[in-house]
C-alpha cells in the first residue's frame, strides 16, 4: 500500500506531538515541561499547514492565517510561562515541579 | 517526498534527543535546531511567510527567552546538569506517548486521507494577499492578538520582576 504525502505529514506531526507529550510528562524540570508543550503546539501547526497544502481546496490563505495567529498565541504563552518559572525560582530557589506545590510563596 | 522524509527525521531526532538529555543548555540548543527543521518543513510545503515567522518567533525570540530562563534559574555557575528523573515516571510517560502515537498512526494509515491530491501544487498565496486579508477580513482577530500579546508581555514583566520588599530583604 502506498502512502500519500498528506499521511506522511500527519505521521510526522503526530510523532512530534508524542515526543513533546513524553517530555512534558516525564521530566521534572519546569523549563523542559514548557518546551514539551511548545513542541506539541508546533505539531498542531504542522497539521494546519499539511491540510492547507494537501486538503480539500478552500480559500488559499486560510491555513496560513490560522498558523500565524497560533504562533502569536504560542509566543505569548512562552513568555508568560517562563516568567512564572522565574517567579517560582525566586520564591523557592528551585524549579522542580514536584516541589512547586504551594500557591502561597 | 525525499526532502520531507529527511526534514522529518532530522526534526524528530533533535526533538527526541533534546527531551532525553540532562544538560538544559544542550536541550535548548537542540530544540532550536528542531524548530529550524519545522521552518524547513513550512518552506518545503510552500508556506514561505509562515516559515519566516517561525524562524523569527521561535529560532529568534523564544529560544533567547528560554536560554535566559535557563541561565537565570541555576543556583551556581556549574549547576546545569539536572538530577535524574524517576525511572517509573519516564516509563509511564513513554508507554502513554507510545499508545498515543500508535492510535494516531493507526487512524492516519487506515484513512483514505489525501489519496486524490498527490500531485497537487501548493495553493498560491502572496505576502500582499496575506496582508490584505489580515488587515481586511481578519482585522478584528489581528487586534485581539495584538491586545493579547501586549497584556501577556506586560504580565510577564510584572510576574518576573522582583518586588521592592523582597529586594530590601535581600540587602539586609
Amino acid at each position: 500500500m502506498s502512502i500519500s504525502p498528506l499521511q506522511l505529514c500527519l505521521l510526522f506531526s503526530s510523532a512530534l506531538f508524542c515526543i513533546g507529550l513524553i517530555g512534558a510528562l516525564s521530566r521534572s524540570n519546569t523549563i523542559l515541561v514548557l518546551l514539551g508543550v511548545e513542541l506539541m503546539l508546533n505539531a498542531a501547526n504542522l497539521n494546519f499547514i499539511a491540510f492547507w497544502r494537501y486538503g480539500p481546496a478552500t480559500s488559499p490563505a486560510t491555513g496560513v492565517i490560522f498558523v500565524i495567529f497560533s504562533i502569536a498565541v504560542a509566543a505569548a504563552e512562552a513568555a508568560v510561562g517562563l516568567a512564572l518559572v522565574i517567579a517560582i525560582y525566586r520564591h523557592q530557589k528551585n524549579i522542580r515541579l514536584q516541589e512547586a506545590d504551594r500557591l502561597k510563596g | 517526498m525525499l526532502p520531507l522524509v529527511v526534514i522529518a527525521l532530522l526534526t524528530l531526532a533533535t526533538a527526541a534527543v533534546a527531551m532525553a538529555l540532562r544538560n538544559l543548555i544542550h536541550s535548548a540548543l537542540l530544540l532550536i535546531g528542531s524548530w529550524g527543521g519545522i521552518a524547513a518543513f513550512y518552506l518545503w510545503a510552500g508556506a514561505e511567510f509562515v516559515a519566516f515567522a517561525q524562524v523569527l518567533v521561535y529560532v529568534g525570540a523564544i529560544s533567547m527567552v528560554v536560554l535566559f530562563a535557563v541561565l537565570l534559574t541555576r543556583r551556581s555557575r556549574t549547576d546545569i546538569a539536572l538530577a535524574p528523573d524517576s525511572v517509573g515516571r519516564a516509563f509511564a510517560a513513554i508507554v502513554t506517548g507510545g499508545a498515543v502515537v500508535g492510535v494516531l498512526a493507526g487512524a492516519i494509515l487506515s484513512s483514505p486521507l489525501g489519496a486524490g491530491t498527490v500531485a497537487g501544487n501548493a495553493p498560491a498565496i502572496s505576502v500582499r494577499d496575506l496582508g490584505l486579508q489580515l488587515m481586511g477580513s481578519h482585522a478584528a482577530a489581528l487586534l485581539v492578538v495584538g491586545g493579547l500579546l501586549t497584556v501577556a508581555l506586560l504580565g510577564a514583566v510584572v510576574i518576573a520582576s522582583a518586588d521592592r520588599a523582597e529586594k530590601e530583604d535581600d540587602r539586609s
